[in-house]
């Protein structure tokens, strides 16, 4: 069966990593250590994020503009809107950073994750091979890994943003490969050794309870 | 041209009912200066290839080169001078002599080879601070830490002129950052010129290999191609 079937499995890693939420309180944290530009802010983000997310200067301008509507930074009224006008945090904006930052992000709902259910799919078809759907997307992530492993094995020593930001990414696909293996190893047992046929013979496929516009 | 290069190797223990096939029909190739992983789940013959490779046991069927010479016409005697000339191994658990010094360890396969005690010392020592061991030269194995004994495991492994380290799961036994300190050491004697074959089931630590080959059932099923520069994964625009 054609690979390209196969690979449109999406590793889920992108600027959306990057999403409102983090790029608020990410700029609130340069702010936090004192009043910068905006275009100061952009490249200060990149630059301790390991150039691992980019981020465009209209994300940075739109961010800090919802942040002074809500009163957590302020800016020079007197200058131009422009690369010129700087910006502190306020009070509100501190206390706002302080409690993210000892919140943990609500994990309790499993994502929506196009590989899980490409397996789900994959095992119930009857012309399919699911083993081989597991091994074109194992082999895909150790690909995706040996890249990353290759920017920390030249650049990550003398940066520890990058280090950091490799090693959520290396962690992030290596769980993946754990689970893909573990998921590969269970249907190869339930194949060799089936369980007995419940009342209904296929049972529908597990049920997840999803909060509605939740993560994806 | 090729370090280690096995045609068509097969491996099966036992014979009619009881017949278990470890490995069939296995090609792989390993230049110098290259790293390769084989990962596969447990029984899927990955430690048996790296002990064909390693020409610590006979393949029931193909060929193994080292060097581009094959193993099958070897005597016993060159099979061992070979092992101790060319042949690095680490293992899970170190598999250091526990009455022998750090840089007794390392020199002993030299010594064995009839290099002058002095000589093969000095050559120890040479591995050891390549490894940033020197200090711990005098230690016995009880007296380091696990990653100081891997790092003593893969100096012997690398001392004199090896050409080939065979590593079974390496960092099995170790955090994840001593782990990646021993991948770094491992990927130092590859820049050297050394061909590596590591064998895991751990894709963070395959991932440091410039090949990765799957294995299940005793059989390749698939190989990684070369992956881009890292650049790729930086792109702006993405």
């Amino acid at each position: 069966m054609a690979i390209s079937l196969y690979t449109q499995y999406y590793p889920g890693h992108d600027t959306c990593w990057v999403d409102a939420v983090s790029v608020r309180h990410a700029l609130l944290a340069l702010l936090a250590e004192g009043p910068k530009y905006g275009l100061q802010l952009r490249e200060e983000f990149v630059e301790r994020t390991g150039e691992v997310w980019p981020l465009n200067v209209g994300q940075v301008y739109t961010t800090l503009q919802r942040l002074e509507r809500d009163g957590l930074v302020e800016s020079d009224d007197a200058a131009e809107p422009g690369p010129q006008k700087g910006f502190r945090i306020t009070d509100g904006g501190a206390l706002e950073l302080s409690g993210w930052l000892r919140t943990p992000p609500d994990l309790s709902l499993p994502p929506r994750d196009e590989l899980v259910i490409k397996v789900l799919v994959a095992v119930r078809l009857p012309d399919v091979d699911v083993h081989e759907v597991i091994q074109v997307h194992r082999r895909y992530l150790v690909e995706l890994m040996q890249q990353w492993t290759r920017l920390k094995e030249d650049e990550a020593g003398a940066d520890l943003g990058l280090s950091l930001a490799v090693d959520a990414e290396l962690f992030r696909l290596d769980s993946v490969i754990r689970w893909l293996d573990t998921a590969d190893g269970r249907i190869r047992r339930a194949t060799v050794d089936p369980p007995d046929p419940a009342p209904a013979a296929a049972g529908p496929l597990p049920k997840m309870r999803r909060r509605v516009g939740g993560r994806r | 041209m090729s370090v280690l290069e096995m045609r068509d190797v097969g491996k099966a223990y036992g014979q009619g009912m009881g017949k278990v096939i470890a490995l069939a029909g296995v090609d792989l190739s390993v230049e110098a200066g290259t790293m390769v992983a084989v990962m596969g789940p447990s029984g899927s013959g990955k430690s048996t290839l790296l002990t064909i490779a390693g020409s610590l046991e006979s393949p029931t069927s193909g060929e193994v080169l080292i060097d581009d010479v094959s193993l099958s016409g070897m005597s016993r005697d060159d099979l061992a001078r070979l092992r101790r000339r060319s042949i690095g191994y680490v293992f899970q658990d170190f598999n250091l002599l526990p009455g022998l010094t750090a840089a007794e360890n390392v020199s002993l396969p030299l010594e064995l080879d009839g290099v002058r005690a002095r000589v093969a010392r000095q050559h120890g020592l040479e591995a050891l601070d390549l490894l940033g061991l020197a200090d711990r030269a005098g230690h016995f194995p009880d007296q380091l830490s696990g990653g100081e004994r891997q790092r003593v495991a893969i100096a012997r492994a690398v001392v004199g002129e090896r050409r080939l380290l065979l590593a079974d799961e390496p960092t099995g036994a170790l955090d994840s950052a001593t782990g990646e300190a021993v991948m770094r050491l491992i990927l130092a004697a590859c820049k050297r010129g050394v061909a590596a074959v590591v064998v895991t089931h751990d894709a963070q630590l395959a991932s440091w290999a410039d090949r990765v080959v799957f294995l299940r059932d005793g059989r390749v099923i698939d190989r990684t191609m070369p992956p881009p520069g890292p650049e790729s994964l930086l792109e702006a625009d993405r």
